[in-house]
Protein backbone atom coordinates (compact mmCIF):
# COMPACT_ATOMS: atom_id res chain seq x y z
CA UNK A 1 0.00 0.00 0.00
CA UNK A 2 1.39 3.38 -0.98
CA UNK A 3 0.25 6.70 0.38
CA UNK A 4 -1.39 8.77 -2.34
CA UNK A 5 -0.10 12.08 -1.09
CA UNK A 6 -0.15 13.52 -4.64
CA UNK A 7 -3.96 13.69 -4.39
CA UNK A 8 -3.68 15.64 -1.15
CA UNK A 9 -1.11 17.92 -2.76
CA UNK A 10 -3.46 18.55 -5.70
CA UNK A 11 -6.18 19.59 -3.26
CA UNK A 12 -3.94 21.67 -1.02
CA UNK A 13 -6.17 24.71 -1.50
CA UNK A 14 -9.14 22.97 0.16
CA UNK A 15 -6.99 22.06 3.15
CA UNK A 16 -5.57 25.59 3.32
CA UNK A 17 -9.03 27.18 3.21
CA UNK A 18 -10.30 24.74 5.85
CA UNK A 19 -7.32 25.46 8.07
CA UNK A 20 -7.83 29.19 7.56
CA UNK A 21 -11.48 28.93 8.59
CA UNK A 22 -10.56 26.89 11.67
CA UNK A 23 -7.95 29.48 12.64
CA UNK A 24 -10.06 32.62 12.26
CA UNK A 25 -13.20 31.09 13.80
CA UNK A 26 -11.26 29.99 16.87
CA UNK A 27 -9.23 33.21 17.15
CA UNK A 28 -12.28 35.48 16.87
CA UNK A 29 -14.36 33.43 19.29
CA UNK A 30 -11.48 33.28 21.76
CA UNK A 31 -11.25 37.09 21.75
CA UNK A 32 -15.02 37.48 22.09
CA UNK A 33 -15.25 34.98 24.93
CA UNK A 34 -12.32 36.62 26.69
CA UNK A 35 -14.35 39.86 26.69
CA UNK A 36 -17.53 38.09 27.79
CA UNK A 37 -15.58 36.12 30.38
CA UNK A 38 -14.37 39.38 31.90
CA UNK A 39 -18.01 40.50 32.19
CA UNK A 40 -19.02 37.12 33.62
CA UNK A 41 -16.29 36.90 36.21
CA UNK A 42 -17.66 39.92 38.10
CA UNK A 43 -20.92 38.22 39.19
CA UNK A 44 -18.91 35.02 39.82
CA UNK A 45 -16.86 36.94 42.40
CA UNK A 46 -19.77 39.01 43.71
CA UNK A 47 -20.13 39.44 47.44
CA UNK A 48 -23.87 38.79 47.18
CA UNK A 49 -24.55 35.11 47.49
CA UNK A 50 -27.63 35.04 45.22
CA UNK A 51 -25.75 36.74 42.35
CA UNK A 52 -22.86 34.33 42.79
CA UNK A 53 -25.18 31.30 42.80
CA UNK A 54 -26.89 32.32 39.55
CA UNK A 55 -23.59 32.97 37.80
CA UNK A 56 -22.11 29.71 39.09
CA UNK A 57 -25.11 27.68 37.87
CA UNK A 58 -24.83 29.27 34.42
CA UNK A 59 -21.09 28.61 34.17
CA UNK A 60 -21.34 25.04 35.50
CA UNK A 61 -24.15 24.05 33.15
CA UNK A 62 -22.22 25.56 30.25
CA UNK A 63 -19.26 23.36 31.14
CA UNK A 64 -21.42 20.21 31.30
CA UNK A 65 -22.77 20.31 27.74
CA UNK A 66 -20.80 18.49 25.04
CA UNK A 67 -19.81 20.84 22.22
CA UNK A 68 -21.74 18.94 19.55
CA UNK A 69 -24.96 19.03 21.59
CA UNK A 70 -24.57 22.80 22.06
CA UNK A 71 -24.04 23.15 18.30
CA UNK A 72 -27.29 21.26 17.67
CA UNK A 73 -29.11 23.42 20.23
CA UNK A 74 -27.96 26.63 18.56
CA UNK A 75 -28.29 25.47 14.96
CA UNK A 76 -31.46 23.35 15.05
CA UNK A 77 -33.36 24.38 18.20
CA UNK A 78 -33.06 28.18 18.13
CA UNK A 79 -34.98 28.37 14.80
CA UNK A 80 -37.96 26.75 16.56
CA UNK A 81 -37.88 29.70 18.96
CA UNK A 82 -38.00 32.04 15.97
CA UNK A 83 -34.27 32.73 15.73
CA UNK A 84 -32.91 31.34 12.47
CA UNK A 85 -29.16 31.43 11.97
CA UNK A 86 -26.95 30.59 9.00
CA UNK A 87 -24.26 28.01 9.79
CA UNK A 88 -21.44 30.55 10.13
CA UNK A 89 -23.29 32.64 12.71
CA UNK A 90 -24.45 29.49 14.48
CA UNK A 91 -20.86 28.17 14.55
CA UNK A 92 -19.46 31.41 15.92
CA UNK A 93 -22.20 31.73 18.55
CA UNK A 94 -21.70 28.13 19.66
CA UNK A 95 -17.93 28.55 19.95
CA UNK A 96 -18.37 31.78 21.94
CA UNK A 97 -21.04 30.47 24.35
CA UNK A 98 -19.14 27.24 24.94
CA UNK A 99 -15.79 28.92 25.44
CA UNK A 100 -17.11 31.76 27.63
CA UNK A 101 -18.17 29.30 30.33
CA UNK A 102 -14.58 27.98 30.51
CA UNK A 103 -12.99 31.43 30.22
CA UNK A 104 -15.09 32.82 33.09
CA UNK A 105 -13.97 29.94 35.29
CA UNK A 106 -10.32 30.38 34.22
CA UNK A 107 -10.43 34.12 35.00
CA UNK A 108 -12.09 33.45 38.35
CA UNK A 109 -9.40 30.95 39.35
CA UNK A 110 -6.67 33.47 38.43
CA UNK A 111 -8.43 36.21 40.39
CA UNK A 112 -8.76 34.03 43.49
CA UNK A 113 -5.05 33.21 43.36
CA UNK A 114 -3.96 36.84 42.99
CA UNK A 115 -1.73 38.01 45.86
CA UNK A 116 -4.05 40.10 48.06
CA UNK A 117 -1.44 42.83 48.69
CA UNK A 118 -1.97 44.67 45.41
CA UNK A 119 -5.75 44.79 45.79
CA UNK A 120 -5.41 46.02 49.37
CA UNK A 121 -2.90 48.66 48.29
CA UNK A 122 -5.32 49.71 45.53
CA UNK A 123 -8.09 50.07 48.10
CA UNK A 124 -5.78 52.07 50.36
CA UNK A 125 -5.20 54.46 47.44
CA UNK A 126 -8.94 54.96 47.14
CA UNK A 127 -9.68 52.61 44.24
CA UNK A 128 -13.08 50.99 44.61
CA UNK A 129 -15.61 49.07 42.53
CA UNK A 130 -15.21 49.22 38.77
CA UNK A 131 -11.99 51.27 38.89
CA UNK A 132 -10.33 48.85 41.27
CA UNK A 133 -11.33 45.99 38.95
CA UNK A 134 -10.22 47.70 35.74
CA UNK A 135 -6.96 49.26 36.87
CA UNK A 136 -5.66 46.87 39.52
CA UNK A 137 -7.28 43.44 39.33
CA UNK A 138 -7.96 42.86 35.62
CA UNK A 139 -4.45 43.64 34.27
CA UNK A 140 -2.89 41.18 36.71
CA UNK A 141 -5.50 38.52 35.98
CA UNK A 142 -4.96 38.85 32.22
CA UNK A 143 -1.20 38.47 32.58
CA UNK A 144 -1.59 35.47 34.89
CA UNK A 145 -3.99 33.49 32.66
CA UNK A 146 -1.75 33.44 29.55
CA UNK A 147 -0.73 29.76 29.55
CA UNK A 148 -4.17 28.52 30.64
CA UNK A 149 -5.81 30.52 27.85
CA UNK A 150 -3.36 28.89 25.45
CA UNK A 151 -4.48 25.43 26.61
CA UNK A 152 -8.11 26.47 26.33
CA UNK A 153 -7.49 27.74 22.78
CA UNK A 154 -6.07 24.32 21.87
CA UNK A 155 -9.19 22.71 23.36
CA UNK A 156 -11.35 25.10 21.33
CA UNK A 157 -9.49 24.32 18.09
CA UNK A 158 -10.10 20.61 18.67
CA UNK A 159 -13.77 21.09 19.55
CA UNK A 160 -14.28 23.21 16.43
CA UNK A 161 -13.82 20.01 14.38
CA UNK A 162 -17.38 19.08 15.45
CA UNK A 163 -18.59 21.96 13.27
CA UNK A 164 -17.91 19.75 10.23
CA UNK A 165 -21.12 17.92 11.22
CA UNK A 166 -23.20 21.02 10.40
CA UNK A 167 -21.20 21.17 7.11
CA UNK A 168 -19.18 24.21 8.07
CA UNK A 169 -16.12 24.16 5.76
CA UNK A 170 -13.38 24.03 8.40
CA UNK A 171 -10.35 21.73 8.35
CA UNK A 172 -12.05 18.41 9.20
CA UNK A 173 -14.83 19.13 6.72
CA UNK A 174 -12.23 19.81 4.03
CA UNK A 175 -10.46 16.54 4.82
CA UNK A 176 -13.76 14.67 4.68
CA UNK A 177 -14.78 16.14 1.35
CA UNK A 178 -11.39 15.38 -0.23
CA UNK A 179 -11.43 11.79 1.10
CA UNK A 180 -14.95 11.09 -0.13
CA UNK A 181 -14.22 12.50 -3.59
CA UNK A 182 -10.94 10.67 -4.22
CA UNK A 183 -11.36 7.86 -1.69
CA UNK A 184 -8.14 8.61 0.17
CA UNK A 185 -9.46 8.46 3.77
CA UNK A 186 -6.22 7.55 5.50
CA UNK A 187 -4.07 10.17 3.78
CA UNK A 188 -6.71 12.85 4.07
CA UNK A 189 -7.44 12.49 7.79
CA UNK A 190 -3.76 11.92 8.57
CA UNK A 191 -2.84 15.20 6.88
CA UNK A 192 -5.69 17.01 8.69
CA UNK A 193 -4.52 15.60 12.03
CA UNK A 194 -0.94 16.65 11.27
CA UNK A 195 -2.19 20.16 10.47
CA UNK A 196 -4.02 20.28 13.82
CA UNK A 197 -0.81 19.10 15.43
CA UNK A 198 1.11 21.95 13.83
CA UNK A 199 -1.56 24.45 14.79
CA UNK A 200 -1.56 23.36 18.44
CA UNK A 201 2.24 23.43 18.41
CA UNK A 202 2.14 27.00 17.08
CA UNK A 203 -0.23 28.04 19.87
CA UNK A 204 2.08 26.48 22.46
CA UNK A 205 5.07 28.29 20.96
CA UNK A 206 3.27 31.66 21.00
CA UNK A 207 2.24 31.12 24.62
CA UNK A 208 5.87 30.42 25.57
CA UNK A 209 7.02 33.59 23.80
CA UNK A 210 4.26 35.55 25.54
CA UNK A 211 5.28 34.12 28.90
CA UNK A 212 8.87 35.28 28.39
CA UNK A 213 7.58 38.73 27.52
CA UNK A 214 5.30 38.79 30.58
CA UNK A 215 8.20 37.75 32.81
CA UNK A 216 10.26 40.64 31.40
CA UNK A 217 7.44 43.12 32.01
CA UNK A 218 7.06 41.83 35.56
CA UNK A 219 10.78 42.36 36.21
CA UNK A 220 10.47 45.87 34.82
CA UNK A 221 12.69 45.45 31.75
CA UNK A 222 9.83 45.70 29.28
CA UNK A 223 8.87 48.64 27.14
CA UNK B 1 -43.05 17.91 25.86
CA UNK B 2 -41.44 14.52 25.36
CA UNK B 3 -43.53 11.39 25.39
CA UNK B 4 -42.51 8.53 27.67
CA UNK B 5 -41.62 6.31 24.73
CA UNK B 6 -39.40 9.05 23.31
CA UNK B 7 -37.79 9.53 26.69
CA UNK B 8 -37.03 5.79 26.83
CA UNK B 9 -35.56 5.97 23.35
CA UNK B 10 -33.35 8.85 24.48
CA UNK B 11 -32.22 6.79 27.47
CA UNK B 12 -31.18 4.00 25.09
CA UNK B 13 -28.89 6.57 23.46
CA UNK B 14 -27.60 7.45 26.91
CA UNK B 15 -26.91 3.76 27.48
CA UNK B 16 -24.72 3.73 24.36
CA UNK B 17 -22.84 6.82 25.57
CA UNK B 18 -22.24 5.12 28.94
CA UNK B 19 -21.15 1.88 27.24
CA UNK B 20 -18.58 3.38 24.88
CA UNK B 21 -17.29 5.77 27.57
CA UNK B 22 -16.91 3.02 30.18
CA UNK B 23 -15.17 0.66 27.75
CA UNK B 24 -12.79 3.44 26.65
CA UNK B 25 -12.02 4.37 30.26
CA UNK B 26 -11.54 0.73 31.31
CA UNK B 27 -9.03 0.19 28.50
CA UNK B 28 -7.58 3.70 28.33
CA UNK B 29 -6.50 4.06 31.95
CA UNK B 30 -4.22 0.97 31.99
CA UNK B 31 -3.01 1.70 28.45
CA UNK B 32 -2.05 5.19 29.60
CA UNK B 33 -0.06 3.66 32.44
CA UNK B 34 1.78 1.39 29.99
CA UNK B 35 2.59 4.40 27.79
CA UNK B 36 3.83 6.34 30.81
CA UNK B 37 6.01 3.41 31.88
CA UNK B 38 7.42 3.19 28.35
CA UNK B 39 8.61 6.76 28.77
CA UNK B 40 10.53 5.94 31.93
CA UNK B 41 12.48 3.16 30.17
CA UNK B 42 16.08 3.52 29.14
CA UNK B 43 15.43 2.34 25.57
CA UNK B 44 15.38 5.58 23.63
CA UNK B 45 13.19 4.28 20.79
CA UNK B 46 10.42 3.26 23.18
CA UNK B 47 10.59 6.59 25.00
CA UNK B 48 10.48 8.54 21.77
CA UNK B 49 7.61 6.49 20.33
CA UNK B 50 5.49 7.01 23.41
CA UNK B 51 6.22 10.75 23.51
CA UNK B 52 5.35 11.23 19.83
CA UNK B 53 2.16 9.19 20.20
CA UNK B 54 1.05 11.26 23.19
CA UNK B 55 1.78 14.56 21.51
CA UNK B 56 0.13 13.61 18.19
CA UNK B 57 -3.04 12.15 19.67
CA UNK B 58 -3.50 14.90 22.23
CA UNK B 59 -3.47 17.49 19.44
CA UNK B 60 -5.98 15.57 17.29
CA UNK B 61 -9.67 16.49 17.51
CA UNK B 62 -11.66 13.43 18.59
CA UNK B 63 -13.97 13.66 15.54
CA UNK B 64 -11.07 13.75 13.11
CA UNK B 65 -9.25 10.97 14.95
CA UNK B 66 -12.39 8.79 14.98
CA UNK B 67 -12.75 9.22 11.22
CA UNK B 68 -9.07 8.43 10.75
CA UNK B 69 -9.61 5.13 12.58
CA UNK B 70 -12.92 4.19 10.98
CA UNK B 71 -12.42 5.37 7.39
CA UNK B 72 -8.64 5.35 7.28
CA UNK B 73 -7.71 1.94 8.72
CA UNK B 74 -9.68 -0.09 6.12
CA UNK B 75 -7.45 1.50 3.47
CA UNK B 76 -4.55 -0.11 5.33
CA UNK B 77 -6.36 -3.44 5.37
CA UNK B 78 -7.88 -3.29 8.88
CA UNK B 79 -11.68 -3.23 8.67
CA UNK B 80 -13.71 -2.33 11.73
CA UNK B 81 -17.41 -2.08 12.55
CA UNK B 82 -18.55 1.32 13.82
CA UNK B 83 -18.91 0.30 17.47
CA UNK B 84 -15.44 -1.27 17.92
CA UNK B 85 -13.95 1.58 15.89
CA UNK B 86 -15.63 4.09 18.20
CA UNK B 87 -14.36 2.33 21.33
CA UNK B 88 -10.84 2.03 19.90
CA UNK B 89 -10.74 5.71 18.86
CA UNK B 90 -11.92 6.92 22.28
CA UNK B 91 -9.54 4.51 24.04
CA UNK B 92 -6.49 5.60 22.04
CA UNK B 93 -7.46 9.24 22.63
CA UNK B 94 -8.00 9.07 26.38
CA UNK B 95 -4.92 6.84 26.84
CA UNK B 96 -2.69 9.64 25.51
CA UNK B 97 -4.05 12.08 28.10
CA UNK B 98 -3.93 9.48 30.86
CA UNK B 99 -0.29 8.76 29.98
CA UNK B 100 0.59 12.37 30.83
CA UNK B 101 -1.25 12.10 34.16
CA UNK B 102 0.46 8.82 35.09
CA UNK B 103 3.82 10.19 33.99
CA UNK B 104 3.48 13.24 36.24
CA UNK B 105 2.64 10.98 39.20
CA UNK B 106 5.62 8.70 38.45
CA UNK B 107 7.99 11.69 38.18
CA UNK B 108 6.69 13.02 41.52
CA UNK B 109 7.21 9.70 43.25
CA UNK B 110 9.88 10.02 45.96
CA UNK B 111 13.03 8.30 44.69
CA UNK B 112 14.13 7.26 48.16
CA UNK B 113 11.19 4.88 48.55
CA UNK B 114 12.00 3.12 45.30
CA UNK B 115 15.69 2.87 46.18
CA UNK B 116 14.81 1.48 49.61
CA UNK B 117 12.55 -1.13 48.02
CA UNK B 118 15.31 -2.19 45.62
CA UNK B 119 17.82 -2.26 48.50
CA UNK B 120 15.48 -4.62 50.37
CA UNK B 121 15.92 -7.01 47.45
CA UNK B 122 12.68 -6.39 45.59
CA UNK B 123 12.90 -6.66 41.83
CA UNK B 124 11.80 -3.67 39.76
CA UNK B 125 8.41 -5.13 38.93
CA UNK B 126 7.69 -6.22 42.51
CA UNK B 127 8.66 -2.75 43.77
CA UNK B 128 6.33 -1.23 41.20
CA UNK B 129 3.41 -3.46 42.17
CA UNK B 130 3.87 -3.24 45.92
CA UNK B 131 5.35 0.23 46.52
CA UNK B 132 4.93 2.58 43.58
CA UNK B 133 1.55 1.71 42.07
CA UNK B 134 -0.51 1.70 45.31
CA UNK B 135 0.57 5.31 45.85
CA UNK B 136 0.53 6.77 42.33
CA UNK B 137 -2.99 5.64 41.52
CA UNK B 138 -4.30 7.59 44.48
CA UNK B 139 -2.26 10.67 43.50
CA UNK B 140 -3.53 10.41 39.91
CA UNK B 141 -7.18 9.84 40.78
CA UNK B 142 -8.46 13.47 40.63
CA UNK B 143 -6.74 14.15 37.30
CA UNK B 144 -7.90 10.80 35.86
CA UNK B 145 -11.51 11.56 36.82
CA UNK B 146 -11.20 14.99 35.24
CA UNK B 147 -10.03 13.31 32.02
CA UNK B 148 -13.03 10.92 32.26
CA UNK B 149 -15.42 13.89 32.25
CA UNK B 150 -13.61 15.31 29.21
CA UNK B 151 -13.91 11.94 27.47
CA UNK B 152 -17.66 11.78 28.10
CA UNK B 153 -18.03 15.28 26.68
CA UNK B 154 -16.01 14.29 23.60
CA UNK B 155 -17.89 11.00 23.12
CA UNK B 156 -20.54 12.48 20.74
CA UNK B 157 -17.73 12.28 18.16
CA UNK B 158 -18.68 8.61 17.64
CA UNK B 159 -21.93 9.79 16.05
CA UNK B 160 -20.01 10.71 12.91
CA UNK B 161 -19.34 7.04 12.14
CA UNK B 162 -22.96 6.05 12.81
CA UNK B 163 -22.92 4.97 16.44
CA UNK B 164 -26.21 6.14 17.96
CA UNK B 165 -25.16 7.73 21.24
CA UNK B 166 -27.16 10.20 23.35
CA UNK B 167 -26.40 13.23 21.17
CA UNK B 168 -27.17 11.48 17.89
CA UNK B 169 -30.35 9.98 19.36
CA UNK B 170 -31.47 13.46 20.40
CA UNK B 171 -30.77 14.68 16.88
CA UNK B 172 -32.81 11.80 15.39
CA UNK B 173 -35.74 12.53 17.70
CA UNK B 174 -35.52 16.22 16.83
CA UNK B 175 -35.59 15.40 13.14
CA UNK B 176 -38.62 13.10 13.36
CA UNK B 177 -40.75 15.16 15.79
CA UNK B 178 -39.88 18.56 14.29
CA UNK B 179 -39.52 19.76 17.87
CA UNK B 180 -35.79 20.05 18.42
CA UNK B 181 -35.75 21.86 21.74
CA UNK B 182 -37.14 19.16 24.12
CA UNK B 183 -34.81 16.27 23.11
CA UNK B 184 -31.70 18.49 23.08
CA UNK B 185 -32.52 19.99 26.49
CA UNK B 186 -33.31 16.53 27.87
CA UNK B 187 -30.01 15.21 26.52
CA UNK B 188 -28.14 18.14 28.08
CA UNK B 189 -29.76 17.36 31.44
CA UNK B 190 -28.75 13.69 31.16
CA UNK B 191 -25.12 14.66 30.40
CA UNK B 192 -25.19 17.09 33.34
CA UNK B 193 -26.52 14.43 35.71
CA UNK B 194 -24.03 11.80 34.50
CA UNK B 195 -21.07 14.16 34.95
CA UNK B 196 -22.33 15.35 38.35
CA UNK B 197 -22.72 11.72 39.45
CA UNK B 198 -19.18 10.84 38.31
CA UNK B 199 -17.65 13.87 40.03
CA UNK B 200 -19.60 13.27 43.25
CA UNK B 201 -18.58 9.59 43.28
CA UNK B 202 -14.94 10.52 42.80
CA UNK B 203 -15.11 13.08 45.64
CA UNK B 204 -16.57 10.47 48.00
CA UNK B 205 -13.84 8.01 47.05
CA UNK B 206 -11.15 10.67 47.50
CA UNK B 207 -12.52 11.59 50.92
CA UNK B 208 -12.56 8.00 52.14
CA UNK B 209 -9.03 7.44 50.78
CA UNK B 210 -7.84 10.55 52.57
CA UNK B 211 -9.41 9.34 55.78
CA UNK B 212 -7.67 5.99 55.41
CA UNK B 213 -4.22 7.09 54.24
CA UNK B 214 -3.95 10.68 55.46
CA UNK B 215 -3.17 11.93 51.95
CA UNK B 216 -4.26 10.93 48.50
Amino acid sequence: MTLRLDVIWKEWLQFALGLGNTVWLCAVSMLLSLLLGVLFVVPLMSRRRAVRAVARTAVDSGRCIPFLLLTYLVYYALPSLGLSLDKWTAALITLVIYNTAYMAEILRAAWVHLPPGQTEAGRAFGYTGIRLFRRIILPQVLIAVGPVVGNQLIQLIKDSAFLSIITLPELTYAANSVQSFYFVPFESFLVATLLYWGLCGAVEYLVQRGERLAAMVRRGHGH
Amino acid sequence: MLKWSTMLDLLRGAGMTVTVSCLAIAAGVPLGLLLALARTRRARGLRWLSAVYSSFVRAAPVVTFTMLIFFGLPALGVSLDPLPAAVIALTLNTAAFNAEIWRAAIMDFPRGQLEAALAMGMTGSVAFRRIVFPQIWRASLPALVNEMTLLIKASPAVAIIGVVDLTRKARQIAATTYEPLPPFVAAAVVYGLALALLVAGARTLERSLRRRYGTL
